[in-house]
């Protein structure tokens, strides 16, 4: 049965101009990802994968080629346009968590829902932001700001944050790159768990090869070209890796 | 975004650095203040010129010889000439219906004596109706009757200051003062009226019968001013119109010549003080617009170092789908809220100022609703305008950028 896609690409190309020289960070990319796949892009810096994440996320544009996102075609969308459509389909999970200081993990979570134009009220966002602090454990630390959570509580309050808005892809951009090998199976076993239960897309940005077998498909980046597209063979299931971890010393 | 959510985000953003807003606010609140301490500094002002002209009688003209035009090549000044008479005065009783009461006056100065007192002060001849077209009770004793007028009787009218410094703690009437070795009988006192339209004290004073000063005091025949008070404060100005003409007819004036007299009103005399006000109001109002203006820069330059400071939260809103116009409308409502806040807190202060001025000086200060309103609308504004560049540089940052900015 053939699935829907969520995200194709033809002949992408991105160059910057720095001074005198121009780089050329993506050149030529054709790739398509199917609705509901978990997708692992590694690549060492410089490859050109972040430039590829940035314009999957609709943060920037391509020089040239195309971008279809759901079928439609958004190579040539202006900033606003955009906006509204990363606010409403695609959920970002950074590197360095990226939350609000001073600010409660349940207000960093409502954050997207302020722009999505919905005029949702303080109740209902409230509630859905709650209903996500849950499902990603942190139930009981609403209130606590980041500087009150651990590097692991303040990725998955990122990640529910990416989930608020109901988006059909969360493009995951070295989620696990501040954290600890524990944290970081826990972080993965969260967006294994959503792929699965939610059908959500997952495409993870990481130049960990390991960390890149929690994916079912891993494209390797080179030089602005992707050198390779495979499928994993023994796949990494973070939550059968959790149980057979020791016991954690202190739990945070 | 919902402008409560804009206005909700701007409150948290200002809380988190409460010194600081309130430093920058401080700015505005100055300038606030400033400005509406000098409008009511400047209402005051007006608001006792005012109750002066109501004192003096807002119905009175004045008609005075000579005039600020030339005659021939020589120039006159007011009261240098001798070219009304008591025939003019009479002439405008019957000629101008608009007059309600009519008063030659002669005027002089002297020093008044009495057995162990004396005083220097202004001499003001008049007629029975001089305190009528003045408007000016009589406290104690009678007013000068026309026989006295008639028959240049040697009686005479104290105002409020000639009668305290020359009989202190006592009842003048009946009581005898000796002007320029003349006996004057005094048959009553005047009520204090305070300073005249041009500021004069018009308590020091005294009155008594025109012709008395004419024949006996100064040996004169014609008169200083004619004034008058018209039937009510409309017709002040048709009256002084009226009086014009009909002087200039009687004096023989051509068309292309210049009067020989001044005609006044009430009003017109209050004007230079009015305007030496509003010049001053102007000044003052001109400084504290510059240190509104100035607190508007503070408001600009941190809110400058605001965006630079959260150039990652900035780059965070967008990657999460806030637009141009989301980032825009946060830092505007954020520079709108500081300066309203700013607004309101000036405006606390500046009735504070304006009433300790009254308090503490005894300058007169009104705060009208108006000048509060204006001085709200205008520190909002001074938020848009300052806001603005800040909010319109967070706004036009490149997200990638500003995610990535440490």
């Amino acid at each position: 049965m053939p699935r829907d896609v969520v995200v194709r690409v033809e002949e992408l190309r991105k160059s910057y101009v720095v001074g005198d020289v121009t780089v050329h960070a993506l050149r030529g990319v054709d790739l398509s990802i199917d609705k509901g796949s978990f997708l692992s892009v590694v690549g060492t810096s410089g490859s050109g994968k972040s430039t590829f994440m940035n314009i999957l996320g609709l943060l920037d544009q391509p020089t040239s080629g195309r971008y279809w996102l759901s079928g439609e075609d958004v190579s040539g969308f202006d900033r606003d346009r955009r906006a509204i459509l990363r606010n409403r389909t695609i959920g970002f999970v950074f590197q360095n968590f990226n939350l609000l200081p001073r600010t409660s993990a349940l207000e960093n979570v409502e954050l997207p829902l302020l722009y999505n134009g919905k005029s949702l009220t303080a109740a209902e966002r409230g509630a859905r932001a709650r209903g996500l602090l849950e499902l990603v454990g942190l139930g009981a630390r609403l209130d606590h700001t980041p500087t009150q959570l651990s590097g692991g509580q303040q990725q998955r309050v990122a990640v529910a944050r990416a989930l608020v808005g109901e988006p059909e892809l969360i493009l995951a951009d070295e989620p696990t790159g501040n954290l600890d090998s524990r944290t970081s199976i826990e972080i993965m076993e969260v967006l294994q768990r959503l792929n699965h239960e939610k059908g959500i897309t997952v495409i993870l940005i990481t130049h960990d090869t390991d960390i890149a077998q929690y994916a079912e498909r891993i494209v390797s980046f080179r030089d602005g070209r992707m050198v390779s597209d495979t499928l994993v063979e023994s796949r990494r299931e973070a939550a059968r890796e959790i149980l057979e971890l020791p016991p954690p010393e202190a739990e945070a | 975004m919902k402008l409560t959510n804009i206005l909700r985000i701007a409150l948290i953003a200002l809380r988190r650095n409460k010194v600081r807003s309130a430093l920058t606010a401080l700015g505005v609140i100055i300038g606030v203040a400033s400005v509406i301490a000098m409008i009511a500094l400047s209402s005051g002002a007006r608001g006792a010129i005012d109750a002066q002209i109501q004192a003096t009688g807002t119905n009175v003209v004045y008609v005075s010889a000579g005039s600020f035009g030339r005659t021939g090549a020589v120039r006159q000044g007011i009261g240098s000439v001798q070219t009304l008479t008591l025939e003019d005065a009479q002439a405008l009783q019957e000629q101008v219906s608009t007059i309600a009461h009519l008063t030659p006056v002669v005027r002089g100065r002297g020093q008044a004596i009495t057995g162990n007192e004396n005083w220097a002060t202004s001499i003001e001849g008049g007629n029975e109706d001089y305190v009528l077209v003045r408007n000016w009770p009589i406290t104690s004793g009678s007013n000068l009757s026309a026989r006295d007028v008639l028959t240049a009787d040697k009686v005479c009218l104290l105002g409020g200051i000639v009668a305290q410094n020359l009989f202190p703690g006592e009842d003048p009437v009946g009581q005898i003062i000796r002007i320029k070795n003349l006996p004057f009988r005094v048959v009553g006192v005047l009520a204090p009226k305070g300073q005249g339209p041009t500021g004069q004290d018009q308590d020091d004073i005294i009155v008594a019968p025109y012709t008395t000063l004419q024949k006996k005091l100064l040996g004169v025949t014609y008169l200083t001013q004619i004034v008058v008070s018209a039937t009510s404060p409309e017709t002040v100005e048709p009256t002084a119109v009226e009086m014009t003409r009909v002087l200039r007819q009687r004096h023989k004036i051509q068309n292309s010549e210049d009067d020989d007299f001044t005609v006044r009103t009430v009003e017109e005399m209050a004007q230079t003080r009015v305007q030496l006000a509003q010049t001053m109001t102007g000044l003052l109002m001109s400084v504290a617009s510059v240190s509104l203006l100035v607190g508007g820069i503070g408001i600009m330059n941190i809110m400058l170092v605001s965006v630079t400071e959260r150039t990652k939260e900035i780059g965070l809103r967008m990657a999460v789908g806030a637009r141009t116009r989301d980032i825009l409308g946060q830092f505007l409502a954020e520079a709108v809220t500081l300066s309203a806040f700013g607004g309101v807190v000036g405006i606390a202060l500046g009735v504070g100022v304006s009433r300790g001025l009254t308090g503490v000086l005894g300058w007169p200060t009104q705060v009208t609703p108006s000048s509060v309103a204006m001085a709200f609308a205008f520190s909002a504004a001074v938020g848009v305008f300052f806001g603005y560049y800040p909010a319109r540089k967070a706004a036009s940052l490149d997200p990638i950028d500003a995610l990535h900015y440490e």
